[in-house]
């Protein structure tokens, strides 16, 4: 009995108890929900556009902050620093398209996705070679983001908000916003979308598939940037970094493979979701347990609905 | 049906030709033959049609023309493809929409999550004129497919085989082509609605001026609507002419169309059909 009140029963009269400790959990959920969705959101773009799970993506993440945070050391301007990693960035597609992408048209898509091992393995030797492999810190401030926090006294208690978190929240917003008007709206948004649904048939009305892999691995490259930013400036960058990139997968299992509302609503449910399971429910099993709530939520989810929340439907004539 | 005239000219004298291939053999993963030594020609704003059975090679011809091939690991590896009378057989299938040839391809593909208009507006990927002119063009395609405009924001998945097939048509002229590769539009589909989409396409060619290359299984419609028929066997073109004498062949009529030739039953008495080999080409 003891132990059925305690999962049951306890954790919501602690959450009714101090409504204020509960608010801090949730923001704190929202917030790191806010991130994994960005992550999720680069792993999205190139699944609909190539039909391949880009396992790259993560490292792409540290490669962009490195890059960032490397050209600021040799003394460019922050700003100035964070166009040429933009340009980076545009190479590193141009690359992947040309090297990786082109030669394997046409295979298998778990050649593909052997082949963004490789990609993995061969940025993470290069950015070792050319930027060390010491933990950096995120030129934070000299991207003119807020530092400190917002304290507030709410229902009894007090509640304090970083400014970094809600930057980070209001730029993801403005970002998955900024992608899904791209996506319904533009010319080469449709060609986005009709690539993912066929490829022959894309190729059949003279969409370039070459041109739109250059645009869709950029894109992913941009948002790597974006969320190397903002993780980097809560502990720092490093190689561990990419760590994160594997907490995209419960992320995308949740909200569906190909779905960018998904990948956002996913990214929520699953930091809220851990925060609160860590807080309320962690010390009966002695804690730890958010390093792996989030991959049991994603099991229950593959047993019940496969698609995922928003994933698209497999239409079939019959 | 009113049949088409006898008139014109054969393909092969005709000064304004729009397509011409010329002896072409085709490779799949460099060790399947699959076409060897095909021949055709499409006149300016003609309707011609390739026939024959499953296997015949007529999908792979129109994939050699439009260089779909390379996506399926095939390959030209002998002859020469002409549009407009530039050599296009090392082009890109983007490159050769944009001059103005577009396949349609065998089942339809529409991209069934995209709704028919947005189906639609895929098409005109490759214009540079305008969304002004993309607008236009979009109205006319819904004239010509009353249909599409009822359905026009359904996805594409979830419409009826006809629709999607009235759909790759329309994709395909938002394009602006001055040729359409038409594979198999009867595949799957009622009688009536292969008879109305063949009506359209005859007033697409009419009308609009593009030119038609067609496979078809369905030779008696085929060459109602067509102006001039290739026969294919087996990767090779045995015999060919204009539609009108192709109707009344009795050969054709046995083997295709499935009338006559009650008094042969015997493969012995079948003739046997060798095209004469063009060596100049």
């Amino acid at each position: 009995m003891d132990i059925l009140y305690s999962i049951f029963i306890d954790p919501f009269v602690q959450m009714v108890d101090a409504p204020d400790l509960l608010i801090q959990t949730l923001w704190e959920g929202l917030v790191s929900g806010v991130l994994y969705a960005l992550i999720a959101l680069g792993f999205v773009l190139i699944f609909k556009a190539s039909g391949v799970f880009n396992f790259a993506q993560g490292i792409m993440v540290v490669f962009a902050a490195l890059t960032l945070v490397g050209l600021f050391e040799i003394g460019v301007p922050a700003l100035l620093a964070l166009v040429l990693t933009v340009g980076v960035m545009y190479v590193l597609a141009v690359g992947v398209e040309r090297v990786m992408l082109r030669p394997l048209v046409n295979q298998p898509d778990i050649i593909l996705f052997m082949a963004t091992f490789g990609l993995t393995y061969f940025l993470i030797g290069l950015g070792e070679l050319v930027f060390g492999g010491n933990p950096k810190s995120m030129i934070t401030q000299e991207l003119y983001l807020p530092t400190g926090s917002v304290d507030f006294e709410l229902l009894g208690g007090f509640v304090s908000l970083q400014k970094l978190d809600i930057a980070a929240a209001l730029i993801a917003s403005i970002m998955v916003a900024g992608l899904a008007v791209f996506f319904q709206k533009t010319r080469i948004g449709r060609a986005l979308r009709a690539v993912a649904d066929s490829h022959k048939a894309a190729l059949s009305v003279g969409i370039s598939l070459n041109q739109i892999w250059v645009i869709v691995w950029f894109t992913a490259g941009v948002v790597a940037l974006t969320t190397g930013i903002m993780w980097g400036a809560r502990s720092d960058v490093s190689f561990a970094l990419q760590i994160v990139g594997l907490k995209a997968l419960p992320v995308l299992i949740l909200g569906g493979f190909t779905s960018v509302p998904g990948a956002i609503v996913g990214g929520l449910i699953i930091g809220v979701g851990e925060k609160l399971g860590e807080f309320y429910w962690g010390p009966l099993v002695g804690g730890g347990i958010e390093s792996w709530l989030a991959y049991f939520i994603a099991l229950v989810f593959l047993l019940f609905r496969p698609q995922g929340l928003f994933g698209d439907k497999i239409i079939e004539r019959i | 049906m009113s049949l088409n005239p006898v008139s014109t000219p054969a393909p092969e004298q005709a000064a304004d030709v729009i397509l011409s291939v010329n002896n072409i053999e085709v490779i799949y993963d460099h060790v399947i033959l699959v076409l060897k030594g095909v021949s055709l020609t499409v006149p300016k704003g003609g309707i011609v049609a390739v026939l024959g059975a499953n296997g015949a090679g007529k999908t792979t011809t129109l994939k050699a023309i439009s260089n779909l091939l390379h996506a399926e690991r095939g390959e030209v590896t002998k002859g020469s493809i002409e549009f407009n009378g530039e050599r296009i057989d090392r082009l890109s299938p983007n490159e050769l929409v944009r001059r103005g040839c577009i396949q349609v391809m065998e089942g339809r593909h529409c991209f069934g999550h995209l709704s028919i208009e947005e189906n639609l507006l895929t098409g005109a990927f490759t214009r540079r004129d305008g969304w002004g002119a993309v607008k236009r063009d979009l109205e006319k395609v819904y004239n010509y497919f009353p249909r599409l405009r009822q359905r026009k924001s359904s996805q594409a998945g979830y419409t009826s085989g006809g629709e999607q097939q009235m759909c790759a048509i329309g994709r395909a002229m938002m394009s602006k082509p001055s040729m359409i590769l038409l594979d198999e539009p009867s595949m799957g589909l009622a009688p009536q609605v292969v008879e109305e989409i063949f009506e359209i396409v005859r007033d697409l060619n009419t009308k609009e001026g593009v030119s038609f290359l067609l496979a078809e299984q369905n030779t008696n419609i085929a060459l109602r609507y067509a102006t001039y028929g290739y026969i294919m066997e087996t990767g090779r073109i045995v015999m060919d002419g204009e539609a009108s004498s192709l109707r009344e062949n009795e050969d054709v009529k046995e083997f295709y169309l499935g009338v006559g030739g009650a008094e042969r039953k015997s493969f012995r008495e079948v003739k046997s059909y060798k095209r004469r080999k063009r060596w100049l080409s």
